[in-house]
């Protein structure tokens, strides 16, 4: 018998379908492992970038990425990284997320002592390309509008998009996805008030 | 089908164009050709899936029965395109953090099965990658043609954040149209469908104009 009337049977098929599904499947463990410390090295390195960029220059002289403490926030662990000054607590970095368009989108924000806003970024989402990404620094200045900002200022029902009546712009085209930084946002807010002994007086 | 690698290009470039000609992979088309630049990127990404899934297709094609082969495919194509995911997301991260949005966008390409499907399961390898870049440089032109037009009236920008994707040396090609607030409709999906008709009535236009011109040439000249 030969393989072109052999391949036609119907036991040649689920046989080949299974070693496809083998082989793919042994491709992608070996892909997945092949890529993971690599891929958590960049990560990391994302990570570091990212936390300076949110922490203005001046406010740590301490290597913060070493001084953390472990918070609950709605059952997930929080890592709170701790900027110093002299000793002293001057900034809280810690990441925050919240359901956007497509996906979570997460959110690594910095709070000096006061509760106010230090910095906001954008660290990882997937929103739609050309509407929602405005949220990168890269792409749009928007959220520079968080900095400076506090649970105070602006009040509690003010801290919306523009079009649920809020401070914050919205996108022409994308409001779902900036309504939910702003949410993800305050939420660090609201988070960083309740812990606020537990943060800056380790 | 040939081996004649010069008419697989021009099959792939325009007269079998996957957006233009074919009309495949309009999910993507729509949703990725907000600007130029993003067309730039889903185009390249995808030709690279296309070209190794084309190679991989025709290698197995002969211990692939019909019967199966459309699973096997898709399982295959699933695979690489994970691969390829996390291989850049590993080794290529700065490209990865522009590309990576479209890369899960690449699964859902039918022109990738599509293209297994009518080609590579029928032609030798060589000519299966000729193919793969063929058909993967013309769904590149088309999305960067829609992704301009689109950002040009909806944003009034041409290639913006052109050095996000190609590095600073490109910024060169990033245009402001000074004064122009954009038409937001053109960056939404209804502009994308208009565009893409207008595009396509261009398209059989010019063609029936050259179909007439070559025809007008073949007649004789005394009748």
């Amino acid at each position: 018998m030969n393989f072109e009337s052999f391949r036609e049977k119907i036991g040649y098929q689920p046989v080949l379908l299974g070693v496809i599904a083998l082989l793919a499947s042994g491709a992608l463990a070996w892909a997945s492992a092949a890529t993971s410390g690599a891929i958590a090295a960049a990560e990391a390195k994302d990570l570091r970038d990212s936390l300076s960029e949110v922490l203005p220059q001046g406010l740590a002289d301490n290597d913060f990425l070493k001084d953390t403490v472990d918070l609950e926030k709605s059952g997930k662990t929080v890592t709170i990284y701790r900027a110093r000054k002299g000793g002293a607590v001057s900034a809280a970095l810690f990441k925050v997320a919240e359901r956007g368009y497509a996906g979570e989108i997460q959110v690594l924000m910095a709070v000096d002592r006061e509760g106010r806003t230090l910095g906001v970024r954008v660290l990882k989402h997937a929103e739609t390309p050309g509407l929602g990404d405005k949220i990168e620094v890269k792409k749009d200045p928007w959220v520079h509008s968080f900095e400076g900002k506090s649970l105070g200022d602006p009040a509690p029902e003010k801290w919306g998009v523009k079009k649920d009546g809020g401070v914050f712009d919205q996108f022409a085209g994308a409001t779902i996805t900036p309504r939910a930084v702003v949410k993800a946002v305050k939420g660090g807010m609201d988070f960083f008030a309740a812990h606020k002994a537990e943060i800056i007086g380790g | 089908m040939s081996d004649n690698y010069g008419s697989i290009m021009k099959e792939g470039l325009w007269d079998q164009n996957v957006v233009f000609a074919q009309l495949l992979a309009m999910c993507p088309t729509m949703a990725v050709t907000t600007s130029g630049t993003n067309g730039l990127g889903m185009g390249l990404a995808t030709t690279v899936v296309l070209v190794v899934s084309n190679i991989l297709v025709s290698m197995i094609r002969h211990t692939v029965s019909s019967q199966v082969r459309i699973p096997v495919f898709v399982v295959l194509i699933a695979t690489l395109v994970t691969v390829v995911d996390m291989a850049m997301n590993a080794w290529l991260h700065d490209l990865y953090k522009v590309l990576g949005l479209f890369i899960a966008l690449i699964v859902v390409n039918c022109a990738i099965l599509g293209r297994a499907e009518a080609f590579a399961v029928k032609n030798g390898v060589a000519a299966s990658a000729v193919d793969g870049l063929a058909m993967g440089l013309g769904f590149t032109g088309a999305l960067t043609f829609i992704g301009l037009i689109r950002e040009f009236l909806g944003a009034g920008t041409l290639f913006a954040q052109a050095s996000n994707l190609l590095g600073p040396a490109f910024a060169f090609l990033e245009i402001k149209l000074p004064g122009y607030g954009g038409a937001l409709l053109m960056i939404l999906p209804p502009g994308g469908f208009a565009i893409l008709g207008f595009l396509l009535a261009g398209k059989r236009v010019m063609e029936q104009h050259l179909a007439e011109k070559a025809a007008a040439q073949a007649a004789p000249v005394a009748a």
